[in-house]
């Protein structure tokens, strides 16, 4: 896929299209067709590099590719113009075929200043194509970028297709008639830099057009100056006689169906509401604004008119209160945070595990301990999830593959946890949450309503007698007549509910917290497995990896190698039929974006001797690293 | 106001045995309460207890009521969240000076500022009991516990003053043995819609015994209480001879017949001013300087959390119309693909 697909012309045999026929402009470049190319944007944190990539990612999927992003951006909002932590990058992988990933390697640089350019350099494939803003390469910004000497002048660049463009001046140049200020002018550049990015892949500007108008209406020399950059960049690439070569990347065969362009944040927003409809109830989002957990915030506190109440709370703690609060009084209370808020909510969901009450957390995983890096991403909160609360405190953990799963497990969560009185935690993570991916919008007339019953009947009422087949107590909504009851934190005794400090009865509760947990197995269908059911190497995977996994697998087996994979969204409690897949293969690897948090989970309840394939460097798997692992085995 | 419910204090016991220390404060807290919420011709299982941890926070359980025994300074974060999603419900939050205080401490000041329409009775002992006798953010400096054998070196928080800052809309304080006096104060802060707040001198005969026998001591109380009444001026003393009065703002003791002083000199209380000043004021009165207020310090009206987010919801909706899950999902660009 990418890192192959590109080549320079004269390697590649490509379709060849006469400009005219699609462009109808006087560019003398010829046009070439591909089939996947992977372009990354890098400039300043203040560059507007992360719009540049929506945009073209917009545009994109607007026009039929398949899909994949990864926004890479620093913690510091601004960091020091010109600087190497302040360099902001926003990959693309666009495809005529289905993407999994946002692509290993990318085969398209466009870098804003020598910062971007030292920062992302050694990423770029040999030969690839190197955009340069030269204006930038000044010696004051070379040498913030710790650069001895002018790359453009010594050499380092011999090996790549180098295009320099003196991106400040020509956009400075088309908008200087507009009433705006030299900095407001140079804030534009990055459309430039869109513009001919939209020629040389023979892009349309409408969607782009448009957003500048919706965006920039009320402000005409701003949605001007944007226009005119974004077409002073694209008439650029059509008329100066740089480029020899522009390309096009056809639209993909998807699924036939209405899509839209989804990132993980919000299908995960979107699941929410929508499991909140089909539980008939209100969604009640609680949160403490935390990277990279914040968006959902923001997407659910827009959609009230949904009967969906957002609480800003003081902390990751009331946060969390609240919610169960909210579930305490009826409603769905859900609460959302990053690793460390996990951590601070650790004592309420032990509350929660033990009021048996649905609640469902979020947990956007980014790279830890600590304040970590927190807009890497991570897998490193498995354990947490898992068994982050004092004493024997169990869960339902859930985790989505890509972004557009988001959806269907947050109404999951939802659905487990009412259905069952018990929290769930939903992990997902920085690169699911902000990477986006064409979705096939899904008719919610397919999907079934919740079956919530609250109880009202006063008979025999106990409060902790439990449903024969989920274990679940009954949800009893205060205002109740007749129903009146306490519950708390401290040890129940079974069926009344009543404080007990029983050693048995402790003994019993503890075991029944589990069995009911247990029980979820229920929901779960058959794993599905991605090639033959035995083999030589079984690679089990879970939450992000899955596009570098699948990929690498099905390369592998395109060259005839013994290799299946399964990837795991059932985290607590786990498919039954794991143990009896991990016994028709030979070998099991587990590739993780920690230190092998799930193989240890397997391990311990398996007895298998699974093998780790570990990275921990912020950054998402790449197929080659994985299918490089596989290798290793086979 | 719907028909008589005929409620009585039976209806509020439940059956499960009282476990505070005998001599406690809290059974006279108890019983008070159980006296009090049958007038307020509220539905019985439309009252919801919830409290944190602490000797306090057993009190939901002998309610007979809907009741929540949450964890160590959670309490209002619960009841926030229960306040939004049934604002249909009375409910009431029991903690104490160290759940409230410290551990509940930023719960607090956010929970009074967003006028959350609950009723918070904190019990002040000014020690840690539960834990067994660790002393507390309201402990006075030089107070000796187990954790300051040498005499505590901290400057204890003043409940009604953090209130007052934190911007409470109802804030009041009583004591447990004068039972008619709190009874009057927890049935006003129940009729307040929004945040009421209310500050209860509670002794713990094990930990702290006469933590509060100076002030509330009947033989003394009528020195050195001052019962604050809405419109009255502020006198104090068994021949309700003393007052307060305000002199260029700063507070003084004076007797009437005294230097010329009469009746007209004395300040008169006025619990729903819009400036908190006097009220700020009046919560830093202390024993033995002056009379310890006793009553309402203050009493406004603000939109109250639950109300305002129900209402923006509603508001939206009516401006947006109800939400159609389906456009929702569509989202502003999509594509078909054939």
């Amino acid at each position: 896929m990418s890192g192959t697909a590109h080549k320079s012309s004269e390697e590649k045999s490509s379709k060849q299209v006469k400009p005219a026929e699609l462009s109808g402009g006087d560019s003398k470049a010829t046009l070439e067709e591909l089939d996947t190319v992977t372009i990354r944007f890098a400039g300043d944190s203040g560059d507007g590099m992360q719009l540049t990539g929506t945009q073209f990612t917009n545009t994109s999927a607007i026009i039929g590719n398949d899909i994949a992003t990864f926004p890479d951006f620093p913690a510091e909002i601004r960091a020091p113009a010109g600087s190497l932590p302040g360099v902001s990058g926003f990959q693309i992988n666009f495809s005529s075929h289905d993407v999994r990933t946002p692509g290993d390697v990318p085969n398209v640089l466009v870098a804003m200043n020598p910062a971007a350019l030292k920062v992302h350099l050694h990423d770029l494939e040999k030969n690839g194509i190197l955009i340069l803003n030269t204006d930038a390469f000044t010696e004051v910004n070379l040498k913030k970028a710790s650069y001895k000497s002018n790359p453009l002048k010594d050499g380092t660049l011999s090996s790549y297709r180098l295009f320099e463009v003196p991106i400040t001046a020509l956009n400075g140049e088309a908008l200087k008639d507009l009433p705006l200020s030299k900095k407001e002018m140079d804030r534009c550049k990055n459309f430039f830099a869109l513009g001919l990015m939209y020629w040389m892949y023979s892009r349309t500007m409408d969607p782009t057009l448009k957003w500048i108008e919706s965006k920039f209406g009320k402000k005409p020399d701003i949605a001007e100056a944007n226009r005119r950059a974004l077409k002073a960049g694209y008439n650029f690439g059509e008329t100066t006689e740089m480029f020899s070569h522009h390309f096009n990347v056809p639209q993909a065969k998807l699924t036939p169906g209405t899509y839209r362009q989804v990132t993980g944040n919000q299908a995960l927003a979107l699941g929410l509401v929508a499991g909140a409809q089909f539980a008939r109830k209100s969604l009640i989002y609680c949160s403490y604004p935390i990277t990279p957990a914040s968006d959902i915030l923001h997407d659910l506190s827009a959609l009230k008119n949904f009967d969906v109440k957002t609480i800003q709370a003081e902390d990751e703690i009331a946060a969390i209160g609240a919610a169960i609060g909210a579930s305490f009084g009826g409603q769905l209370g859900v609460t959302g945070t990053s690793g460390p808020g996990l951590a601070l909510k650790s004592e309420a969901l032990g509350l929660a595990v033990m009021a048996e009450l649905p609640l469902v957390v979020v947990n956007v995983q980014r790279a830890g301990p600590s304040t970590g890096m927190p807009t890497k991403t991570e897998q490193a909160d498995l354990l947490q999830a898992m068994f982050g609360r004092n004493g024997e405190c169990p869960l339902a953990i859930l985790a989505p593959a890509t972004p557009s799963e988001c959806f269907f497990y947050a109404i999951e969560s939802l659905r487990i946890a009412t259905k069952y009185m018990c929290p769930v935690i939903l992990l997902t993570d920085g690169f699911l949450a902000n990477g986006a991916e064409p979705w096939a919008i899904p008719d919610i007339e397919t999907f079934k309503k919740f079956e919530i019953k609250h109880l009202v009947d006063a008979n025999n009422f106990q409060p902790y007698q439990r449903d024969d087949k989920t274990l679940a107590r009954p949800w009893v909504m205060p205002g109740t007549k007749g129903l009146e009851h306490r519950i708390g934190g401290l040890e129940k005794q079974d069926i009344t509910g009543n404080v007990s400090y029983d050693p048995e009865n402790h003994e019993k509760m503890t075991k029944l917290r589990a069995s009911k947990i247990e029980r979820i197995t229920q929901e779960i269908g058959d794993t599905v497995i991605s090639g033959k059911s035995s083999g030589k190497v079984l690679v089990v995977g879970w939450g992000n990896t899955y596009g570098a996994i699948t990929t690498a697998v099905e390369r592998l087996q395109k060259e005839g190698k013994s290799v299946s994979s399964i990837h795991l969204r059932h985290l607590n409690p786990f498919p039954k039929d794991l143990e009896k897949i991990f016994s028709s293969f030979e070998k099991i690897l587990v590739p993780e974006i920690n230190m092998g948090q799930l193989r240890m989970l397997l391990r311990s309840k398996y007895l298998v001797d699974a093998i780790g394939y570990n990275k921990v460097q912020g950054q998402p798997m790449k197929i080659s690293e994985v299918k490089k692992a596989i290798e290793e085995l086979l | 106001m719907s028909a008589q419910l005929n409620l009585s204090r039976e209806d509020f016991v439940s059956d499960q045995e009282v476990r505070w220390c005998p001599g406690c404060g809290d059974y006279a807290i108890l019983a008070t309460v159980q006296r009090v919420v049958p007038k307020l011709n509220i539905p019985r299982e439309n009252f919801v207890f919830i409290s944190g941890i602490g000797c306090s926070s057993r009190f939901p359980y002998y309610m007979n009521t809907y009741g929540f025994h949450t964890i160590h300074g959670r309490a209002m974060t619960i009841s926030t969240g229960l306040a939004v999603s049934r604002p249909d419900l009375s409910i009431w939050v029991i903690t104490g000076d160290g759940d409230a205080l410290s551990i509940g401490g930023n719960h607090f000041i956010h929970c009074m500022r967003r006028n959350v329409n609950l009723n918070v009775l904190m019990f002040n002992n000014r020690i840690y009991g539960l834990t067994k006798g660790q002393y507390s953010p309201t402990s006075e400096v030089g107070k000796k516990t187990k954790s300051t054998p040498y005499g505590s070196v901290e400057q204890p928080v003043n409940a009604i003053s953090l209130a007052m800052a934190s911007e409470a809309t109802f804030i009041a304080r009583s004591f447990d043995v004068h039972t008619n006096h709190l009874g009057g104060v927890i049935q006003r802060a129940a009729e307040h819609k929004g945040m009421s707040f209310v500050e209860v001198y509670q002794n713990c005969n094990i930990f702290n015994d006469g933590a509060f026998k100076d002030i509330t001591e009947r033989s003394v109380r009528d020195d050195r209480v001052l019962e604050l009444e809405h419109g009255k001026p502020m006198l104090f003393g068994a021949e309700k001879k003393k007052g307060i009065c305000f002199e260029n703002g700063v507070p003084r003791v004076v007797k009437i017949g005294e230097n010329g002083v009469t009746e007209k000199d004395i300040a008169v209380h006025d619990e729903t001013g819009e400036n908190p000043a006097i009220a700020y004021m009046l919560s830093r009165l202390d024993y033995p300087e002056f009379p310890v207020p006793m009553g309402i310090f203050r009493n406004v009206l603000r939109p109250t959390y639950g109300e305002i987010v129900n209402e923006q919801v509603e508001s939206v909706k009516a401006q947006k119309g109800k939400g159609d899950l389906r456009k929702l999902l569509r989202g502003t660009d999509t594509w078909e693909v054939k």
